[in-house]
């Protein structure tokens, strides 16, 4: 068994060449199919063929033959270890252009689910699964936020915990409020309404969020009804002044402004109960947070070592797995033809004794050897262990 | 025996206290906080069982059984990853307590109070359940001031030591103390019905527990939110402090 890696990735290639050799699920699993025991994962980020036992200039040309151009300037080639540390770091994150980055996991775990791969690919799939699990459960690499649209909605969830039935007023229909939006009601938050200068621009986004169209007039009237307001109009100056926010509230008003120039009073902030985050504050939050996922990153590359080191052990270990099955198989062979010979001497009872005791004292005798050659696997001259049992038992014919 | 398990219990809040300050401990914290209240349950149960009823009538008793409830509550309420920080507020206070009762006395064998069992578990024993409730309130509203301010302030590691949210956190304050007040009222009336049968004038250490009281009731009727909440939630704290430290001293003299 030979674990090979061919691919490339926004490391190494452009993203007009990446483009180029993306594939969906079912044209990677076609693909990993057509070259034999492959994996093929694929996203935006990276197309990587893992396969045991084929050539890899066969894995190049067929990726060569989806890019339509020779790609031996950009592909890595990795085996073996390599290979597996490599997969692993993908799988924990680790190899994102966001550190740490939680969809990389499912798109492994797609890629591996979608062929039937066979025993080192499956080993080696499943075990990064694990590693990207562990690397996310023990360390909190994935925890924050990573865009300033999704550190929106993780500013709001610092208040009010869980989103869910908590209303939001979205001021200026563009594309970054639009983001923020839809962070937020992925989190479970109910867009109620989307104001904007022309109200027909309002009313198309109203609609994909099922809110109530409004004109910017009519936000402060509404204040007294949301809990969050994000606002990222064009506007040349504030949309909201201090003085429209409603001095009477049980709960707090969490006000986000993506705008340039900004469109809230920066005195909101004082007002009791009120939280106010502009593009500058948001920025800052995302950048602590990517340092802290830095942070974590070191940690998680010591879990990813730890399991690469157990993929190592696992893998010498099948080196001297022949040399157990023929010492196994000979052990029972002798077995066999001693209680043979005692065929007629002794009743049934007495033979399923003698077959019991004998069977006990070939485990008992064997077990240490097995383990010992398992462990000395993982050293240099491993297989040297092999070798001595091979030859004083004179096991190479058999083998 | 008392003194094998008084050893193992400080060591294990001590930990705690120390293990809280990283995110990488919190899991060692959370186990020495476990450990440790286990410890101390038999420790307690070892001092009843000696003195044959309720030891804990004294000052020092009293603050060994308080710290006990307090970290009890803290292992009901906050003993949650996210809650870590709360952690690094309570334990560092659950363990220099425990010395402290250990040094004036309440953590020996002890003994049996003059009082009867049954008085002195549903007064001293619901009293200070309360307060060690009220206790956990007041640091979880510390928690929420703090985070209220570092949200105002827009600190740029508010995701990265990251609190529960402001909500939760008031949430938790104000069942917290919905609990607790029941076992105040239960507690305080057990002792105003001995005091009237015996007789006797209601001394300092009554009269500041009935304006906690006061204090927590309005706390529930009025049900103020956000920062004044947080404030009204340490202003019983403090008449709570002020009742068990300054006045307890005489109250069973």
């Amino acid at each position: 068994m030979t674990l090979t890696l061919v691919g490339l990735s926004h490391h190494v290639a452009p993203v007009e060449l990446r483009e180029r050799v993306t594939l969906d699920l079912d044209a990677a699993a076609a693909l990993a199919r057509s070259l034999g025991d492959a994996v093929c994962l694929s996203t935006c980020n990276r197309t990587e063929l893992y396969v045991d036992g084929i050539d890899e200039h066969t894995v190049l040309a067929a990726l060569e033959q989806i890019a339509g151009e020779p790609l031996d300037g950009v592909v890595y080639r990795l085996h073996e270890d390599a290979a597996a540390l490599h997969l692993f770091r993908v799988a924990a994150g680790l190899d994102s252009l966001v550190p740490g980055e939680g969809e990389i996991l499912g798109q492994v775990r797609a890629a591996y689910e979608s062929v039937e791969p066979g025993p080192m690919l499956d080993h080696v799939f499943r075990q990064s699964l694990a590693v990207g699990k562990r690397v996310r459960t023990e360390t909190a690499i994935g925890e924050s936020p990573a865009s300033v649209s999704s550190a929106a909605a993780a500013l709001a969830a610092q208040v009010f915990g869980d989103l869910k039935g908590r209303r939001v007023l979205l001021v200026g229909a563009g594309r970054i409020g639009e983001l923020a939006a839809s962070n937020l009601a992925s989190r479970g938050a109910e867009i109620a309404f989307v104001a904007n200068r022309t109200l027909e621009t309002a009313r198309e986004l109203a609609q994909r969020f099922g809110g109530q169209a409004l004109t910017l007039d009519q936000v402060a009237a509404r204040l007294g009804e949301i809990d969050v307001v994000v606002s990222s109009t064009s506007a040349p100056g504030p949309v909201l002044h201090s003085s429209d926010v409603p001095a009477k509230r049980r709960t707090p008003l969490f006000f986000i402004d993506i705008a340039v120039p900004r469109d809230l009073d920066s005195d909101i902030a004082r007002l009791d109960g009120c939280f106010l985050y502009d593009i500058d504050d948001l920025e800052a939050v995302v950048a602590e947070t990517l340092a802290g996922r830095r942070a974590e990153a070191e940690r998680a590359e010591e879990l990813v070592a730890e399991e690469a080191e157990r993929f190592r052990a696992w893998r010498a270990s099948l080196d001297v797995v022949p040399a157990i099955a023929s010492l196994r198989a000979r052990a029972e062979e002798i077995r066999n033809a001693e209680l043979a010979k005692l065929k007629g001497r002794v009743s049934d009872d007495e033979r399923r004794t003698l077959e019991s005791v004998t069977t006990q004292i070939l485990n008992k005798l064997l077990h240490l050897p097995t383990i010992r050659m398992k462990e000395a696997a993982v050293s240099p001259d491993g297989t040297a262990y092999a070798d001595a049992v091979r030859h004083l038992f004179g096991l190479e014919d058999e083998s | 025996m008392v003194e094998a398990l008084f050893w193992p219990a400080l060591l294990a809040y001590g930990e705690a206290a120390f293990a809280y300050a990283s995110a990488r401990t919190a899991r060692a914290a959370t186990w020495g906080v476990r450990l440790g209240w286990l410890a101390q349950t038999a420790l307690l149960v070892t001092q009843a069982e000696r003195a044959g009823g309720f030891p804990w009538s004294s000052w020092a008793g009293s603050l060994n059984l308080f710290v006990w409830l307090v970290v009890g509550a803290y292992l009901i309420w906050g003993c949650r990853p996210r809650f870590r920080l709360l952690g690094l507020a309570v334990m560092p206070l659950a363990a220099a307590l425990f010395l402290v009762a250990r040094i004036g006395g309440g953590t020996s064998s002890g003994s049996k109070s003059g009082y009867g069992n049954l008085f002195l578990v549903l007064h001293v024993g619901l009293v200070l359940a309360a307060f060690a409730g009220f206790t956990l309130a007041a640091a979880l509203a510390g928690l929420y001031l703090w985070e209220e301010r570092r949200l105002k302030r827009r600190a740029a590691d508010i995701l990265r030591l990251r609190l529960p949210p402001l909500a939760s956190l008031e949430r938790l304050t104000w069942r917290t103390v919905a609990v607790s007040l029941p076992l105040l009222t239960l507690g305080l009336a057990a002792g105003i019905i001995r005091q009237r049968e015996r007789g006797g004038s209601i001394d300092a250490l009554e009269a500041v527990t009935v304006v906690t009281w006061l204090v927590y009731g309005g706390f529930l009727a009025l049900r103020p939110t956000g920062r004044r909440a947080a404030y009204l939630a340490l202003g019983g704290f403090a008449l709570v402090i002020v009742a068990r430290l300054a006045l307890a001293g005489g109250h069973f003299a």
